[in-house]
């Protein structure tokens, strides 16, 4: 410090020549007295008009409040300052301003008219740092102008002054709580803001001025949600904090019907259970009677992917948040995520250990399993401060169970040895628990407790008498010879408690050590007055149980320390010695009493429960402060227990939606803002599409016609889609009537429809082909009529009607079947045949309308040359493959396809779209995904259970997979109530892309960084039915989920897209030549799926 | 949230208060004092104390209490990683965080702060961002400041970090060397047992980057064997999303230095002890001494040498001296700490060092019943024990050609063997 005091010197000389004095270092202490003369200095340089001196003089008196150094007398000096070009100078200024406005409220408010310019100032940060310094005076006379500055601020052009709006709030509001309903609006406003920067502040200002409505929070919760990740750090705490009680409003327990599910194995495992059984029983009422199983809350969920990522934080503050959040939030099965991450947290500083401690101890007494891998994390060093070695030690007794107890003994063993005495002291009660709540290990730790006995640290000795005094009453027959020991104890140890411990114990168990327990009342009676009052106590009592149950012996000695007790300093002592007396020695006057004395000395006491001074802490909300003191602090908010029934969930939906990353789902959305969630459609969707077509095939046409024709892939997650489905049905028949009419044909969705058919035939083998055929040949037409989108959707409808046809590849002569026989299915539709049940032979269907299409070949042919940007992105078709055979599956049958939609919420996720159909006699309960086998990397989102598949209905969920752009197979098993498939989805290389779009330049650009490796060209000669662009296209498209970019050339065809997990570019080009001939070249940043697509490709084409 | 701030010297001396509410007197650090006065040590005060109206929040760091004084329920997390956050601001922008230091830039600490908070609420804690706003102190400036008379060293434009969505990084970086260098640094945290048989032992790793790009670089950097870090946390520039899908750390970096990630292994993989230790500490009945003996090795080592070795031991109260001999290295007992540390540098292959001697224990005290473990400190340049690699370090977005370093350096973290 010297050196840098001379350093200053020199510099302050120089800024002010001739005036030395002023030059000195701000910061160095001495001079800073409260001496009257340099104030006046100081007062000089501020009046001077040089910036630097100004300066100088400023940071000598910040230096002064840094210090607690009473600057005050210097306001008027200071403050005429506030207007200074110099921005340091303004700044310090600013800083003294805070400081001492309080203070000097009349002379503050001189000030206030610069901030008020400075609000409107051009610059940004010129009006956030206004109103940042004009909302930090506390003067309460400019409370309506703060209102006016955070009321204009709110509505800024600049996210940052919104911020400092947002921050405003608060002081405010501390200032004047009268405010509360205008600053309110503000943060209602606020709250609608889109931009990260302003979400953790507002919800703090929430946080702080009106944590209680709640309401406020709906139509920003998904927002919030998804915003989360990218807002900062510490404002993911807040909003992650005020999320966790939101939700628990707002939900369901996730955990409230799993005793339904479960087989009450794991019952044991966790402590708590019962009580949520009390719950179950109710919610299970509930459930009965609204006929809907649990399903988690497409909300609900939301938020739980959404802060998992969080997880991986370096700031420990959001780690927990996130970790709590999952405590109090999510099903059983998910909780264990956290554990790695709190476990990660313990490699912080001690004090980070000591808060995530705490809260590990809590959790472990609910959830014991979720720790136990992670034993041996919670071991302890000796350079462990106390308290965290003694957190740790509670972490461990809270984990031990029979099969690790042995370790954890072993453990225990080492820390007795410990220098640090008052750890020693915590693990002898340590052992005391686990020796209470193990019972086999409980004579091993008698024993070696006893043998602690004759150590030579008192306080160990002593610890282990209280301990064993516990144990001891648990059996204490067994063990008269452990309780002479101790009463031999007696001459040495002087620790009061284990004294008064050992009186106790000899007393309780008196006629186990007949010989011996009037000897030690005969020696405590003559140290009775020396002993501490605790002791004085057991005396006393030991005293009494002797006289009640040996007093031929003892009578006298009892009566001589009563006699003594009589006159303690100490009224509970002498109190006692009153009690006592009158109650065993038997008078004239004692009353009715003293012949229950015996049964009231000694009575059977119960065994003392040892139990975690962290049980029953999980009331608070973790990783609260309330939490780590366990008693409420000011402002904390209860965390509110499930509601029994959940509220509406449509409070959430928005007008506009939120789910901003993918613009093409806003028209989506808006259509179904009123349309119920989730549990509702799916309790729907059997029986009105079984009505439909009174056969499985029914609910199959409403999922298909979903994924299948999805113009925008804009769905976010099956709820919707089914949701959708319904709509669409009702809407269908009214378009039905309208199909007929002459337009223009569309031929990307007559091909939609083609290829859908072909892949749903392969689910279901052909029943009713005269039925189809006529409605394929209707579908032929519509499609030949209405290009709209919302017409091809209707058509892929009714095209997965009839899903049952063998499965056709696309070469020429089935494409042409396929055409066909979508004709005659809508066909079909329209003349509302009843689709009969009784099976008929393909192939006749498809001999009877192959010329019709040859005919409809041309037709489209020249349709497609008129309108050459057809081919629309995810208007692909679709493949249905099996997953579960209805042989194999006992009735069961299980098929999927991949929808081509972004997963909700998670984009790197392919959508899986699963279709169950019952065709057994009984219902199907609880179908559900069971233990993946996943390739490292890859995930799986399951589908929510399905509870109840009554007999010949079906069911579609969508699930998520990441398959991480390779094709390895996701294994699972799929569960009924009774019985377990094992099953595999194997994705085709051209599913795990999505589409994009990209104009030529950008194609030609993208294409030109992915050479060499990673083009892959390869020829072929194009097959039979490849002739004309239109065919390429759609065919390349129903191969993989490429988007078309518009090109100039007609000889060549683009496609764009990118795989779904990493996001790398696919780019395909098809070039066609005379004669047939065709190259195909594919760029992609991964070379394997690239060759994989190239080979997929020709396939296609050259069939 | 954050009431106020104290900063107060292992003495007892608050040098440094500010207040972002109302003020609040430093008594209330007293409640500190009494606490302090109760432990030991002055790690062992606890982080949290509840006063009648206050709640203290301190953490201790480089001999200074950094108290925060709360008044309403805030997650107690939340203030200990922000005062960490302005601890490691301080020795960032002063090169080290100690009381001298502090009271020598009062100044620039209290501009710090007042940005760092803004009622208690934290505003701006990037590195980058307050750098921008507020200039570290350095020799060059203070000249310059010297010479023309006007010494600003706050910033008078917007940092524009804190309005994008990368706002860990500033704009408008220009180096003429363009560099990245990584450091993956592992740790060995691990107990022995008397036997020299591992209780527990895992590795934990973090990777130190030092990134001086111009612009706005896009970094990749992979690994040849991703699957062996098994919990990982990131600096927030990383790329969460490419990391769960192809184990890749894809991110736009700070400027500067800064901790890219932190990581655990896989526990499954057997962890490497670098040394074996064999050790023989006894305390005699009678007599009043005892005897010492303890001789490291190498073990797996992969080739490479063991430096820095040093063994430190912390004796019980009644060792008043040590006489020992070693083969190699110094060794020094102070009897007023009762530490013993033994350094010893390099381990060779050839020549096993050795420490042997007598202990002189307090005449008359109780043989004591503990024995003392055994911390050991050590370093192996150019190898991750774990066998991570990188593999490769991809730059995107920016035209030239930087200049790339990745080192390795395997250390002891909280390496114990009991005895």
């Amino acid at each position: 410090m010297s050196s840098s005091s001379a350093f200053n010197d020199e510099k302050g000389g120089s800024s002010s020549v001739g005036e030395p004095e002023y030059g000195h270092d701000p910061a160095s202490g001495g001079i800073f007295s409260s001496d009257y003369k340099r104030h006046d200095d100081l007062k000089e340089m501020l009046d001077s008009n040089k910036d630097s001196l100004k300066l100088e003089a400023m940071k000598r008196i910040v230096a002064m409040i840094a210090r607690g150094k009473n600057a005050s007398d210097l306001f008027p000096a200071v403050v005429k300052n506030v207007a200074c070009k110099n921005i340091e100078v303004k700044k310090l200024v600013y800083v003294y301003l805070v400081r001492y406005a309080e203070e000097q409220q009349d002379l503050a408010l001189l000030s206030i008219s610069t901030f008020q310019r400075g609000l409107k100032d051009p610059n940004q940060l010129i009006r956030a740092s206004a109103l940042r310094v004009l909302s930090s005076i506390r003067v309460t006379i400019i409370v309506p102008i703060m209102m006016l500055a955070i009321k204009e601020a709110a509505s800024d052009m600049s996210p940052y002054v919104r911020k400092t709006a947002a921050h405003a709030i608060p002081k405010l509001y501390s200032l004047d709580p009268d405010q509360k309903d205008q600053l309110i609006e503000v943060i209602e406003k606020l709250l609608a803001d889109k931009t990260t920067l302003v979400a953790g502040s507002v919800v703090m200002a929430f946080e702080e001025v009106c944590p209680e409505r709640i309401d406020l929070i709906h139509k920003n919760y998904r927002k919030l949600c998804n915003l989360l990740i990218d807002v900062e750090e510490w404002g993911q705490v807040v909003i992650i904090n005020m999320l966790t009680r939101y939700a628990r409003t707002q939900f369901l327990n996730p955990n409230a019907n799993e005793s339904l599910l479960e087989e009450g194995g794991e019952k044991t495992f966790y402590g708590s259970d019962e009580e949520e059984g009390k719950e179950d029983k109710v919610e299970a009422a509930a459930l009965v009677v609204k006929r809907k199983p649990y399903v988690m809350d497409p909300d609900h969920r939301l938020l739980l992917r959404n802060t998992k990522p969080l997880l991986q934080s370096r700031n420990a503050a959001v780690v927990m948040a996130v970790a709590q959040l999952y405590f109090h939030l999510a099903p059983k099965a998910e909780v264990g995520v956290i554990a790695k991450a709190l476990v990660r947290l313990m490699r912080s500083h001690s004090e980070v250990q000591y808060v995530v401690l705490q809260n590990v101890a809590t959790m472990t007494i609910k959830r014991r399993g979720m720790f136990e891998p992670y034993l041996k994390s919670f071991y302890i060093r000796s350079t462990d401060p106390t308290q965290i070695k003694v957190l740790k030690l509670e972490v461990l007794t809270n984990l031990a169970n029979e099969t690790n107890i042995s370790t954890i003994l072993r453990e225990f063993q080492t820390y007795i040895k410990s220098m640090d005495k008052d750890f020693v002291a915590a693990t002898i009660q340590a052992i005391g628990r686990c020796a209470t709540n193990i019972g086999e290990v409980r004579d091993t730790c008698l024993n070696g407790l006893v043998q602690l006995l004759s150590n030579r640290d008192e306080l160990v000795v002593a610890e282990s008498v209280v301990v064993i005094k516990k144990l001891l009453q648990m059996q204490p027959e067994k063990h008269s010879d452990i309780i002479k020991h101790m009463a031999k104890l007696t001459d040495n140890i002087q620790v009061p408690m284990a004294r008064a411990s050992i009186l106790w114990l000899i007393g309780e168990y008196c006629e186990h050590v007949p010989k011996i327990a009037p000897d030690v009342l005969r020696k405590m009676a003559k140290s009775f007055t020396n002993e501490e009052d605790i002791v004085k106590l057991q005396i006393l009592n030991l005293a009494a149980k002797l006289y009640l149950t040996n007093s031929k012996q003892t009578k006298l000695l009892t009566q001589y320390v009563l006699n003594l007790a009589k006159y303690d300093q100490n009224y509970d002592i002498r109190d006692r010695a009153r009690f006592i007396r009158q109650l065993i020695v038997p008078t004239d006057k004692s009353g009715a009493l003293s012949k229950y004395a015996k049964k009231l000395f000694l009575a059977l006491k119960p065994a003392p429960v040892l139990e975690s001074p962290f049980k029953d802490r999980d009331h608070f909300q973790l990783g609260s402060l309330s939490h780590l003191l366990n008693a409420k602090a000011g402002g904390y908010q209860e965390l509110p227990d499930w509601p029994e029934s959940a509220p509406d969930p449509s409070v959430r939906n928005v007008e506009v939606p939120e789910w901003t990353k993918c613009s093409s789902r806003e028209k989506r959305k808006e259509k179904k803002v009123e349309k119920p969630f989730y549990s509702d459609s799916e309790g729907e969707s059997g029986p009105t599409e079984s009505a439909d077509s009174d056969s499985d095939t029914g609910s199959g046409s409403g999922s298909g016609s979903d994924s299948g024709s999805e113009d925008s892939g804009s769905e976010s997650g099956s709820e919707e889609s089914e949701g959708e489905s319904d709509s669409e049905k009702d809407e269908k028949d009214k378009r039905k009537s309208g199909k007929k009419k002459a337009k223009k044909t569309a031929p990307e969705s007559e091909e939609s429809e083609q290829s859908s058919t072909e892949e749903q035939k392969k689910s279901t083998k052909s029943k009713e082909p005269k039925d189809r055929s006529d409605s394929e040949s209707e579908d032929e037409e519509e499609s030949s009529t209405e290009s709209s989108e919302s017409e091809s959707e209707e058509e892929s409808e009714s095209d997965t009607d009839a899903k049952k046809k063998k499965k056709t590849i696309p070469s020429k002569p089935p494409p042409k079947q396929a055409k066909k026989e979508k004709k005659e299915m809508s066909l079909l539709d329209l003349d509302d045949f009843e689709p009969t049940p009784s099976p008929q032979v393909t192939p006749v269907s498809n001999f009877v309308s192959s010329s019709l299409a040859t005919d409809l070949e041309g037709l489209s042919l020249t349709d497609t040359a008129l309108s050459p940007s057809a081919a629309s992105p995810t208007c692909g078709p679709l493949k249905t493959y099996e997953l579960l055979h209805r042989i194999t599956g006992e009735g069961l049958a299980v098929t999927y396809c991949f929808s081509r939609r972004p997963f909700t919420g998670d984009p790197h996720m392919v959508s899986v779209q699963i279709q169950f159909t019952n065709n057994t006699e009984v219902e199907a309960r609880s179908l559900r995904v069971l233990e993946p086998k996943l390739q490292s990397g890859m995930r799986i989102a399951e589908f929510p259970e399905i509870d109840v598949l009554p007999p010949g209905e079906i069911s579609t969920v969508v699930m998520g997979i990441d398959f991480c752009d390779s094709t390895q197979a996701a294994n699972f098993q799929l569960c009924t109530h009774t019985k377990k498939f094992f099953v595999t989805i194997q994705p085709p290389v051209g599913e795990l892309m999505m589409p994009i779009f990209m104009t030529e330049n950008e194609f030609k650009k993208e294409q030109g960084q992915l050479m060499g490796m990673n083009e892959i060209t390869e020829k072929l000669t194009l097959g039979e039915g490849c002739r004309g662009d239109h065919v390429i296209i759609q065919r390349v498209i129903s191969t993989a989920n490429l988007s078309r970019v518009p090109c100039g050339s007609a000889m060549e065809c683009r496609f764009a897209g990118k795989t779904v997990t990493s996001g790398s570019l696919v780019l395909v080009t098809v070039v066609t030549k005379e004669e047939r001939a065709a190259q195909v070249t594919v760029n992609c940043e991964k070379m394997l799926i690239g060759t994989m697509l190239v080979k997929d490709i020709l396939q296609a084409l050259s069939q | 949230m954050i009431h106020s701030l104290f900063l107060v010297s292992t003495a007892g001396h608050i040098f440094l208060e500010k207040h972002w509410k109302s003020v609040i007197s430093r008594s209330v650090c007293d409640y500190l004092f009494e606490a302090q006065g109760k432990a030991s040590a002055p790690e062992n005060v606890p982080p949290v104390i509840a006063t009648p109206h206050h709640y203290l929040i301190s953490v201790y760091r480089d001999r200074i209490f950094f108290v925060a004084v709360i008044q309403t329920e805030v997650p107690p997390l939340f203030v200990i990683e922000f005062l960490h956050r302005v601890a490691e601001t301080f020795q960032d922008y002063f090169g080290e965080c100690s009381e001298a230091s502090i009271k020598d830039n009062v100044v620039i600490v209290y501009e710090l702060l007042e940005e760092m908070l803004d009622n208690g609420f934290p505003l701006a804690t990037e590195a980058n961002i307050l750098k921008e706003m507020i200039k570290p102190p350095t020799i060059l400036r203070s000249v310059v400041n010297t010479i023309t008379g006007g010494s600003s060293n706050v910033g008078g434009t917007l940092p524009t970090g804190q309005l994008s969505n990368i706002p860990w990084r500033r704009t408008g970086v220009k180096y003429t060397n363009n560099e990245a260098y990584f450091d993956v640094v592992e740790e060995i945290d691990a107990i022995l047992d008397k036997s020299g048989t591992v209780v527990f032992a895992e590795i934990q790793g973090v990777i130190d980057a030092c990134v001086k790009l111009s612009g706005m670089p896009d970094l990749t950097l992979s690994f040849v064997n991703p699957r062996l870090l098994d919990d990982v946390s990131f600096h927030p520039c990383v790329r969460f999303k490419r990391w769960e899908a192809e184990r890749v750390l894809s991110f736009i970096p700070p400027d500067g230095n800064f901790r890219l990630m932190s990581y655990h292994v896989n526990a499954q993989n057997l962890v490497a002890i670098p040394v074996y230790v064999k050790q023989n500490v006894s305390f005699f009945e009678t007599g009043s001494s005892g005897r010492l003996d303890i001789t490291v090795g190498p073990k797996q080592t992969m080739g490479k040498t063991i430096e820095d070795v040093v063994i430190t031991v912390h004796m019980p109260k009644v060792v008043l001296n040590a006489n020992l001999t070693t083969n190699q290295g110094t060794s020094t007992y102070d009897p007023v700490t009762k530490v013993l540390v033994w350094d010893i540098g390099k381990l060779n292959q050839q020549k096993v060092p050795n420490l042997k001697g007598s202990l002189s224990l307090q005449s008359g005290a109780p043989r004591p019943d503990e024995n003392p473990t055994l911390n050991i400190d050590l370093r192996i340049q150019q190898l991750a024990i774990s066998g991570l690699k990188v593999n490769r370090l991809n730059m995107f977005g920016e035209k030239y050609k930087p200049f790339k370093g990745v080192k390795y350096v395997t250390k002891a973290g909280k390496f114990q063997v009991r005895t």
